[in-house]
């Protein structure tokens, strides 16, 4: 076991400035109302750095900074915009265990799943759109033998980008690799639980960037987030959260008639069919291995695993084997590189975990281990820990429904494929799902009968560049990952050309 | 928080509020005005009451009346709304709008206080069940 050193603490291999602004026009500004916020670590509760309080003159400055950088941006060569972005990659993964440690102590995620997962896979993102831009083609339809249509892609200029703060660094990464790539210019709003790491980020690639082509804001969603999302210059708005702020975010976007990328969470459904048991071999492990995934992420992940579906013929033998696979999970200090899971992200969230723990019991749900906080001593005694959950019940209970964005799973049995089916579709969201069979045919067919974005067929929570994520029903419009990603960010320019000589014929 | 703060208080037959709720819904409506709450569902900040100056959140055929609430000192009720789809799911239990320490919550107007809404909730009982209004 090796432990990081606090960011704070002498040998610590990362230090965040005391105070960070706003990042407009490639440098950094003050607030114009001059306020601050603190911000502390869910390690241990304690505040670590103050951030700038935007408010809607921040968030003008940035979209004027934004505006003004588009134009010349927009006009860069693909190869030019691949270039910065495979030097932030660079840049990125020569830095990669100073950024590791920021965003554990930013997030209270265990570092061994930032260095190996967060951040190598946000640089494994630049280096995908990088080479994305550089293999996009436009299209050339023939009407006839004298007209030519031609499909061009163009940027849409400033885009706003609304982070949340369970991945801060991968999840801006997600959205700001190809709007830069398709040559946006981004106003980016860090999510006011975790606004500092992006800052350690943005110090290590700040000179790659052209002013103005990426901007800061920091504040409070109300204060800094809504105006960003109503500015009428802001050519598109994309959006993780929630459902209800999601909705506002399109009703906004209404009044300004552009488009809208939200990503809105789930309730994702975890099915183990009868023959994952039919020996104890390495699959076998491997789903049992894909239950306790629940508490990847201490649970705050938008494809969290949250319903686990187990045949009826293999639950006795099944559930014991999981309980105690979930149990052997090592809950600690998050810069211990032993520690499987740390610290929900902020007291809310910790709180919120806590009241539907009470209301899955007073359901009638039975916890078969958790179920409540862990106080791990010392400094961490103000953190926010709650040990992994899992429940027994029902798929009508409201632990079954709703997403608890914690280490806690709902477990219940079905009888056979339809019933499966049937109960898997029974929410109403539908981002991601997980399928666990032997039998290719039976994977197949529950995977396409899902209604969810993403089925994981036989693993979970593999969040690959090239492989498209985003939700069905409830859990949001538009897709992530993925070349069709730069779709999102462009306009479609067609040019229809007549080569003929002769009059159209109207007149 | 005293344990006194937190006793849910006797308004309204699907949802109430606590006193601390209470305290911060009349300062807040000092500040924005007449209010409106929106439960949220899924995600980073979801699963929460969000809170929104009265018509700021456009509700509609898809949504659910759940009830409004009370407060002295605040003219008038101030209404509560949950999609309608997530309602079904909801229906068969009483909300408590409570308030913790923390925040970051969409655009809810009580982050920047440090606080945020949060909904506790109970399983109606039968007599309860028979007596309440369909929504």
């Amino acid at each position: 076991m090796a432990r990081y050193a606090a960011p704070g603490e002498p040998g610590s291999i990362v230090t965040f400035q005391p105070r960070y602004d706003h990042f407009i026009g490639g440098e950094y500004v003050p607030p114009a109302k001059g306020q601050y916020f603190e911000n502390p670590t869910p390690v241990t509760g304690g505040t670590f750095t103050e951030i700038a309080r935007g408010t809607a003159e921040d968030v003008d400055r940035a979209v004027a900074a934004a505006e003004g950088a588009a134009a010349a941006w927009g006009r860069t060569s693909p190869a030019e915009r691949a270039g910065v972005l495979n030097k932030i990659a660079d840049r990125i993964e020569q830095n990669l265990e100073a950024i590791a440690v920021a965003e554990s102590w930013e997030n209270g995620k265990p570092v061994r799943e930032t260095l190996a997962a967060d951040i190598p896979l946000a640089v494994d993102h630049f280096r995908y759109f990088a080479g994305a831009i550089r293999a996009q083609e436009g299209s050339i339809s023939q009407i006839d033998a004298d007209t030519v249509a031609y499909h061009f892609h163009e940027p849409l200029g400033v885009v706003a980008q609304i982070i949340p703060w369970n991945f801060p660094i991968l999840m801006a990464t997600w959205k700001l690799a190809p709007a830069l790539a398709a040559g946006n210019t981004v106003v980016l709003k860090p999510a006011e639980q975790t606004p500092a790491s992006i800052h350690v980020l943005l110090d290590l690639i700040a000179d790659l960037v052209p002013p103005g082509v990426l901007n800061v804001v920091n504040g409070f969603g109300v204060e800094a987030g809504k105006p960003l999302a109503q500015h009428p210059q802001v050519r598109k708005v994309a959006f993780t959260g929630e459902t209800t702020t999601g909705r506002l975010i399109m009703q906004y976007a209404s009044e300004n008639i552009i488009p809208v990328t939200l990503e809105l969470g789930g309730k994702s459904p975890n099915i183990f069919f009868a023959d994952v048991a039919d020996s104890r071999d390495d699959f076998y492990d491997k789903a049992q291995e894909g239950f306790a995934m629940f508490a990847l992420n201490q649970g705050e992940v938008c494809t969290c695993p949250s319903r686990a579906l187990i045949q009826s013929s293999i639950y006795s033998t099944f559930m014991p084997d999981a309980i105690a696979r979930v149990e052997r999970i090592k809950q600690g200090h998050p810069l211990d590189t032993d520690t499987m899971i740390g610290a929900q992200a902020s007291n809310d969230q910790f709180e919120k975990i806590l009241s539907y723990i009470d209301i899955g019991q007073k359901e009638g749900a039975k916890i078969l281990t958790g179920g409540e906080r862990a106080d791990l001593g010392g400094e961490l005694s103000g953190g926010y820990y709650i040990r992994p959950t899992v429940f027994e019940g029902h798929n009508k209970m409201r632990i079954f429904q709703e997403e608890i964005f914690g280490p806690v799973v709902s477990v219940t049995r079905f009888d056979d494929y339809a019933d499966a089916i049937k109960i898997a579709n029974d929410t109403l969201y539908g981002l991601g799902a997980g399928v666990w069979s032997r039998d290719g045919n039976t994977a197949y067919r529950a995977g396409r009968e899902i209604q969810a974005g993403r089925v994981w067929t036989n693993c979970f929570h593999a969040y690959p560049a090239h492989a498209a994520f985003g939700g069905y029903k409830q859990s949001g419009m538009g897709r992530e990952n993925h070349k069709m990603m730069l779709d999102h960010y462009q306009q479609t320019k067609n040019l229809l050309v007549s080569y003929s000589q002769n009059a159209q014929g109207f007149f | 928080m005293s344990v006194q703060e937190r006793r849910p208080r006797p308004s309204g037959k699907r949802v109430d509020l606590t006193d601390a709720a209470a305290d911060l819904l009349r300062r807040l409506t000092g500040q924005h005005g007449p209010l409106m709450f929106h439960q949220s569902g899924g995600c980073c900040d979801g699963s929460s009451p969000m809170c929104y100056p009265l018509g700021e959140f456009r509700t509609g055929r898809a949504d659910a009346h759940v009830g409004d609430l009370t407060v002295d000192g605040v003219d008038e009720p101030i209404p509560v709304w949950m999609s309608a789809s997530q309602f079904e799911y909801w229906r068969h239990t009483h909300l408590t709008i409570d308030v913790v320490p923390g925040r970051g919550s969409g655009f809810s107007v009580e982050a920047p206080e440090g606080v945020r809404f949060l909904v506790r909730s109970r399983l109606f009982t039968d007599d309860e069940l028979s007596e309440l209004d369909d929504v």
